[in-house]
């Protein structure tokens, strides 16, 4: 029973993954940049919900509620004004710069709100608490299940963006070929910017639902951004519910990690990552990854 | 009034000049024919007029608007298209979200997904189709279709016939002479010179980056185009730019 | 369609690699690395123990501008060979070596452990290979803190080297150290100069065409990743002969990778003689600001993204570009026979 509980709240853990995945994946779909601030964007939404419901005396989720739209522009000016210009210097440069943007961030974020750990979690009620007890060593906790539930969600909507919006569909036109995009009409720096608008916007979603499940610091985001990436890269590059396969995966490994020696909840998710690139199937990934 | 006019636009890539000085006008309702060896710098033309290409100098006006610096998809929304060489459809998507996310600017015109299947009746039964898994000859209609989507009162085609069987090419050309017809102005880019002189009301000619003769179609003989396509002798007389 | 202009182009130019400027910087090099070799007689051991330091960050930048300048590989995870060459400095001490001897053989270890890694890594590209190595640097700070013989996560002395009264030690650490940035700039100098320098070149510049060209677009990208790895090892373990003190959660850092991410942009990424001034404005820079805290990483941060967009070539680029200075020439020079004028900027292969 121990070890189904372990692979049930692994599923549910990888459905905060794949949360914090889907922009990720989404920008590297559509513009091949893998935003390596995208981690420390999470963190950014989870400092500003937190301060909301702190100051405003209001409910966390209320809080996202004005947060995430918010995180919105952010993500459309990040592109505006950082990733349009990397992105036309060259394949490396988008690296260089988000790289650099993560090292601003984590330490604006450091000298406004100091190194103390903070957590939402005692601000969320009774939800915090809850859960349904399955025989003896079964239990789903209520906030498990509404992380995994509004990951389900987010990926659909991006799924059913892409494939039935016509805006959708000009940004997996502009993925393929930028420049016949534009012939055909298709702003593709508009295009760029939405896609890092909603990739910014879900990773703040994610980041309010790190701050509720467990705590986090100015320097928290690096890891969810390696958590994210291996997500994304188990999961084949591919499509919303390949993320979330690849955040089921982590999320799995990790807890059985957990099981093992507590020490070891991180490694074992890295070494599925390690594992699946080794494979014979991670030069494929490799190649997909190239491609797409 | 011309439709459009290319002022001594010079284009390049790095260092190399594919075209240079080249000026010509275009009247509203003409086809127009552009040939010339490979390497003439047709292709570059054609993507400078649709902002695909920044001239290195000189200007283009559309519609006696300057439209040098505006980029290529607000040239869409003014009424150039390009059916660009080997067509660049999105492969992984089907022929009908090929052509749909083509008509998002609304210019009026009236182009539909079901008038472009009119238009080529093969696309029918591929309608639901990923673009990938099309012929030559259906992925050439679907960029067609895709760039009549646009409404375009200017269409700008570039080697419409290349890698296409000959039953292919005289069904698109079939298509096109229908549109041609239909009154809209046609840039033609063509390497079958019997062919881009069946369509064409005028020819322009290009050798290395240079406009080398200009006539209508009906005054110029063959061997003047050939002369110039391979650049043997310098055409003169008739219409020379 | 191109027609040269002028003369033909077959005879009218004549690749040059040495210039007087070039042969005269050699002789310079030369001269400095004497110079800072007697050092330690002139100056007191704090001056040693700074150019130690030092020399370990011209280490740093110099590889991993060869990985990014030139193999076009940008790694967030080089401290996973900082890591190992400092905690495989303090296994071999454990183990009967003599602490300096330790310090070479792990840096060597840290190569060689690159090798396998280098099989799954150099798969990806991009960010992909930026993360993946962060990836690994991750896995090994976490082998090594469960290790407890290392320390675990609470950090570790080096012990052997204080059998050595500390002026000798700082004496002995930096030439030890001057030796080895010596060696390795000269490898690195040396590897980008032979056929693998070009063909990396082409490879960033173009993979898939360098590929159809014939070039080893793998072996290449494999033996840098390799040599880039001993030097971060080296540097490692160079860091904890000068601190004796480590921790897994700063020496598997990711600030290592800001710091040679600011050396290599500042300085000029893709050029030889960048990382290496580089180097030295980041070590004033630490030594002006490095106690500000937190604005000082927000500095650091927002300057590379100023030099990566706006002097992508960084300092050194910009003052090459001027003045077409190439000290330490690691490409080729076309230049024309009849004026021995300097040819068209894309002509140079160390360029952009």
């Amino acid at each position: 029973m121990i070890w189904v509980n372990a692979i049930v709240q692994g599923i549910l853990l990888g459905g905060f993954y794949a949360l914090l995945a889907c922009g990720l994946s989404l920008m590297f779909g559509v513009m091949r940049i893998i935003n390596l601030a995208h981690g420390d964007i999470a963190v950014v939404g989870a400092y500003l919900v937190w301060l909301l419901a702190t100051q405003l005396n209001i409910s966390p989720f209320l809080a996202a509620l004005l947060v995430i739209p918010g995180m919105w522009v952010v993500g459309y000016a990040l592109y505006v004004l950082l990733l349009e210009r990397s992105r036309r210097a060259g394949l490396l440069v988008p690296l260089l710069t988000t790289f650099g943007l993560a090292i601003v961030i984590e330490n604006v974020l450091l000298q406004i709100f100091s190194p103390d750990v903070h957590s939402l979690l005692s601000s969320t009620g009774t939800l915090a608490t809850a859960s349904v007890q399955i025989g003896s060593g079964l239990s789903i906790s209520a906030l498990g299940t509404l992380i995994f539930a509004t990951a389900v969600v987010v990926l659909t909507a991006l799924q059913l963006f892409l494939s039935r919006t016509n805006a959708g569909r000009q940004m997996r036109a502009t993925a393929e070929d930028p420049d016949a995009a534009e012939l055909i009409g298709i702003n593709a720096r508009a295009v760029y910017a939405k896609a890092t608008a909603i990739a910014v916007a879900t990773a703040a979603l994610g980041g309010v639902f790190l701050a509720i499940r467990s705590t986090f610091d100015p320097s928290t985001g690096p890891t969810q951004l390696i958590f994210a990436f291996e997500a994304v890269v188990i999961g084949g590059f591919g499509s919303a519910w390949g993320t979330l396969l690849g955040g089921i995966v982590l999320g799995v490994a990790q807890v059985i990690g957990e099981q093992v020696n507590p020490q070891y909840a991180v490694l074992f998710g890295h070494i599925v990552f390690l594992l699946v690139l080794a494979s014979p199937r991670g030069g494929i990934l490799a190649r997909r990854g190239r491609e797409q | 009034m011309s439709l459009l006019e290319v002022r001594a636009v010079d284009a390049q890539y790095g260092l190399l000049k594919a075209v240079r000085g080249v000026t010509l006008s275009i009247d509203e309702g003409e086809t127009r024919a552009l040939i010339g060896a490979n390497g003439a710098g047709k292709t570059t033309l054609l993507r400078t007029i649709a902002g695909a290409h920044r001239p290195a100098a000189g200007s283009i006006v559309f519609d006696g608007k300057d439209i040098t610096g505006v980029p290529a998809h607000r040239r869409v929304a003014l009424g150039i298209a390009l059916v660009p060489e080997g067509r660049r459809l999105f492969p992984g998507l089907t022929v009908e979200e090929n052509l749909s996310i083509a008509g998002a600017h609304k210019r009026g015109g009236g182009w539909t997904v079901e008038r472009v299947l009119d238009a080529f009746p093969m696309l029918r039964a591929r309608r639901t189709q990923r673009a990938a898994t099309l012929s030559g000859g259906e992925q050439q209609a679907t960029a067609i279709g895709r760039a009549l989507m646009c409404n375009p009162r200017l269409l700008l085609l570039d080697e419409v016939s290349l890698g296409l069987a000959p039953v292919a090419v005289a069904s698109v050309y079939d298509s096109l002479k229908t549109l041609i017809t239909g009154g809209t102005t046609v840039v033609i880019v063509e390497q079958d010179l019997g062919r881009a002189l069946g369509v064409a009301t005028r020819v322009t000619c290009m050798l290395h980056g240079q406009v080398v003769l200009e006539g209508a179609a009906k005054d110029l003989t063959r061997e003047q185009v050939t002369a110039a396509y391979f650049g043997t002798q310098r055409a003169s007389g008739v219409g020379t730019s | 369609m191109i027609r040269a202009r002028g003369a033909p182009i077959a005879g009218a130019f004549h690749v040059q690699r040495w210039t007087r400027l070039s042969i005269a910087s050699a002789v310079v090099s030369v001269a400095v690395i004497v110079v800072l070799a007697i050092v330690p007689f002139l100056f007191g051991s704090d001056v040693t123990q700074q150019l130690t330091v030092l020399l370990t960050f011209v280490i740093l930048a110099v590889m991993w501008n060869a990985l990014a300048g030139y193999g076009g590989l940008i790694s967030v995870g080089q401290q996973a060979f900082i890591g190992l060459g400092a905690y495989g400095t303090i296994f071999l001490t454990q183990h009967g070596f003599t602490p300096y001897l330790a310090m070479i053989v792990a840096g060597i270890g840290a190569g060689a452990v690159a090798i396998p890694v280098s099989f799954i890594m150099l798969r990806l590209r991009g960010g992909q290979f930026a993360i993946g190595m962060w990836v690994v640097a991750e896995v090994f700070g976490i082998l090594v803190s469960l290790d407890q013989s290392l320390g675990g996560g609470t950090g570790v002395s080096l012990v052997g080297l204080n059998t050595y009264a500390p002026g000798y030690r700082q004496a002995y650490t930096f030439w030890l150290t001057l030796a080895c940035a010596t060696v390795l700039l000269g490898l690195v100098f040396f590897l980008l100069r032979r056929r693998i320098g070009t063909s990396l070149q082409a490879v960033r510049d173009d993979e898939e065409a360098a590929a159809s060209l014939g070039v080893n677009v793998g072996r290449s990208k494999r033996v840098l990743f390799i040599v880039a790895a001993v030097g971060c090892g080296i540097a490692g373990s160079l860091y904890l002969a000068n601190t004796l003190f480590i921790q897994t959660d700063s020496v598997f850092g990711v600030q290592w990778t800001a710091y040679m991410l600011f050396m290599v942009l500042v300085g000029g990424l893709g050029t030889f003689e960048g990382p290496i001034l580089g180097a030295v404005i980041f070590y004033l820079i630490q030594a002006q600001f490095g106690n500000s805290g937190a604005w000082y990483f927000v500095g650091l941060g927002a300057v590379a993204i100023a030099f990566a967009l706006f002097l992508p070539n960084g300092i050194w680029g910009a003052i090459d570009r001027r003045l077409r200075l190439r000290l330490l020439p690691v490409g080729y020079t076309l230049r024309s026979r009849e004026t021995a004028a300097p040819a068209e900027p894309a002509a140079t292969t160390d360029e952009g």
